[in-house]
């Protein structure tokens, strides 16, 4: 599996992430942002936590537009594999290759702790290592991680099946308890926790890494 | 020409940073308050001169960037 780690001004979760697809066996290129093209034969796209562009405007509005921005999204569209953790997850919302929004924290505070998860749906490659239902412990760490859809949209991922994580204690007021959502072809993961924080022992707990796992059996290049 | 890009969290959408404002404004003894929604202005210098072409240039940038349609609405003043 090869994968791309965007890295833009105020990112700051780029190399975490890059380490958790390392040690799932991947081969990892870095992307800089001013970058308007992604490396050939790339499996996977990760788009990081951090705080893209200083959150100016709203959280991942620039980042959106910027020139890896639209490779990211030219990517997508052709049916590559994404992966946008926190602001990465913002990041893919302002693309619209995500529906829906995050908003400020119902409680206007910024949360940095471990959460734990339900695990939805199991039939998308990130969560193939898991099983539905099961309880994972991921830390969050996040002020704008408040997912809200209307009430159409919701009614549309949680038929289509779309809803890959929800907080079993909703930290934020996310409509539904949703912590992550998923494309409609299933190929594009957004979730607010890290996962990628939680993959070695060191960390305080190893739940995360099923999910750079499974990727690592990853070949189809877009 | 001078636009300035009013945007708001659509009707419906939840505003906690307004809420909070709210109960801010209570705690200092305006308990008349019923509700606050907050938002951006943003003020932009344009070169164009007619109108009816800025407000449709100032309009496609809401769309692209200065407003997420997703949950919020804009309008626009061109001075």
């Amino acid at each position: 599996m090869k994968a791309a780690v965007i890295t833009f001004p105020g990112s700051n979760c780029d190399r975490d992430l890059a380490v958790a697809f390392e040690q799932a066996g991947a081969d990892v290129v870095k992307v800089w942002h001013k970058d308007s093209e992604l490396p050939a034969g790339i499996d996977i796209v990760g788009v990081p936590g951090g705080f893209s562009y200083g959150d100016y405007l709203r959280c991942g509005a620039i980042a959106s537009q910027s020139p890896i921005g639209k490779a990211v999204a030219e990517f997508a569209g052709k049916g590559g594999y994404v992966l946008g953790i926190c602001n990465g997850f913002q990041v893919l919302t302002e693309m619209r290759l995500l529906p829906g929004a995050l908003m400020r924290n119902g409680s206007l505070k910024f949360i940095s702790k471990p959460v734990k998860l339900i695990v939805g749906e199991t039939s998308s490659v990130y969560t193939s290592g898991y099983n539905a239902g099961s309880q994972v412990e991921i830390p969050i760490a996040h002020h704008d991680g408040n997912y809200q859809i209307d009430a159409e949209g919701l009614k549309r991922i949680e038929g289509d099946g779309r809803v890959a994580f929800r907080y079993a204690d909703n930290p934020n007021g996310s409509v539904d308890d949703i912590a992550g959502v998923l494309s409609e072809n299933g190929r594009v993961l957004g979730m607010m926790p890290h996962p990628e924080r939680a993959t070695e022992a060191g960390h305080g707990g190893t739940d995360g890494a099923a999910i750079f796992r499974a990727l690592s059996g990853l070949t189809v290049t877009a | 020409m001078k636009a300035r890009v009013h945007v708001m969290l659509k009707d419906g959408v939840l505003d906690p940073q307004g809420e909070a404002i709210r109960h801010a404004l209570g705690a200092l003894g305006f308990g008349s308050v019923e509700g606050v929604r907050q938002g951006k202005v943003i003020e932009l210098d344009l070169k164009a001169t007619e109108q009816a072409a800025a407000e449709a240039e100032v309009a496609q940038m809401c769309e692209k960037l200065l407003a997420n349609t997703v949950i919020e609405k804009y309008t626009i003043e061109i001075a």
